[in-house]
């Protein structure tokens, strides 16, 4: 039953333009997300819940930076690295931030050869993403150590406010903890994608179901997510 | 917003779309990048900072999460609740300055 197809369920909805669907949509019995699959509808609504989550922690670095009377310490400075005899700030930074969006672009595509019913092609665009991503956590490592030998602690670092440690190890940690995550169910996924799970309708192993190519678009929403929290944390916490 | 178009089961859209879309977001994180390197300061740096910021999450959020092609019933359940952040925002900046004022009032003295 909740398998049904979308498509079938778009087929015998018909909807106005403007507030008046939106009214229509929501005033209706039943179901108030008429075409969107039980599946995208809740990894939504868990992305929306995961907005606020690191909606408040970046609202709870601003109040520490906002009412510290200890200067922040300068992230331009304190991220520059020297490459090749050239003082670069921000460069590692940079780096990560285009590798996520590439990860970005690749999984985007992953999601539309999965609709095309191209598995093969499907599944190693999702394995060039949870490549790229595990690139950006083994960078965040990298500068996880730099910054711990330099002495940055969660209570204290040797340039300014000690609230600069404690922000920057939460939210960053939190990330990169999401991105792991992601890596992990995008390898799971491109397996099933890669066997062919979606065409054959193998059962899940732990739902007992079939799968549909749609799994592809919602891993895809959490990766994209992700990236979109980096957008956030690049320019609040790195680049303000 | 197109919706005549919608059609969930198979988001099909030229990868030529995606394509300009990963080009427009290096770009732009180029041009925040930029805004570090030479060291812009002041309204300036800020504004463009948060300019690039939403430039780029609309077009994540719009194409490549898909939400361009989404019912707006949909579509305004998602995108309007993370606007209580703001006001969230504004409520904790005005207690960041009151905390400011009172350190600055009651404990530096000197250091």
């Amino acid at each position: 039953m909740n398998e049904a197809a979308p498509s079938t369920l778009n087929a015998k909805v018909g909807h106005a333009p403007g507030w008046r669907g939106i009214v229509a949509d929501w005033s209706s019995d039943q179901r108030a997300f008429k075409n969107v699959s039980w599946g995208k509808a809740m990894m939504w609504i868990f992305l929306l819940s995961d907005t606020f989550i690191f909606g408040s922690f970046l609202i709870s670095y601003m109040t520490v930076r906002m009412s510290t009377t200890v200067p922040w310490p300068n992230p331009s400075e304190v991220f520059a690295l020297e490459i090749a005899g050239h003082h670069l700030p921000l460069i590692l930074i940079a780096i990560m931030t285009f590798v996520l969006i590439s990860s970005s672009g690749t999984m985007a595509m992953a999601v539309n050869f999965g609709y095309r019913r191209e598995r093969r092609t499907t599944a190693v665009l999702m394995l060039v993403t949870a490549l790229l991503g595990a690139t950006f956590v083994g960078m965040q490592a990298f500068e996880w150590s730099k910054l711990i030998g330099e002495g940055v602690r969660p209570w204290g670092n040797p340039w300014g406010a000690e609230q600069f440690g404690s922000s920057f190890f939460m939210i960053t940690g939190f990330h990169g903890t999401h991105v792991t995550i992601g890596v992990i169910v995008l390898i799971i996924i491109a397996r099933k994608v890669w066997r062919g799970d979606f065409d054959d309708g193998r059962r899940g192993f732990f739902t007992s179901r079939k799968g549909r190519y749609e799994i592809v678009e919602i891993t895809g929403l959490y990766w994209h997510f992700v990236d979109l929290v980096w957008v956030f944390i690049f320019a609040l916490f790195y680049l303000w | 917003m197109a919706q005549a178009e919608t059609h969930t089961d198979a988001q099909q859209h030229p990868i030529r779309l995606y394509l300009v879309v990963w080009g427009w977001l290096f770009i732009l994180s180029a041009c925040s990048y930029l805004v570090d390197y030479f060291g812009l300061v002041g309204y300036l740096r800020w504004s463009l900072i948060l300019l690039f910021m939403m430039l780029k999450a609309g077009l994540i959020v719009a194409v490549f999460m898909h939400m361009a092609w989404e019912r707006l019933a949909m579509a305004y359940a998602i995108l309007t609740p993370p606007l209580a952040l703001l006001v969230f925002v504004g409520i904790m900046v005005f207690e960041a300055n009151y905390t400011l004022f009172t350190r600055l009032a009651y404990f530096v003295t000197g250091s």
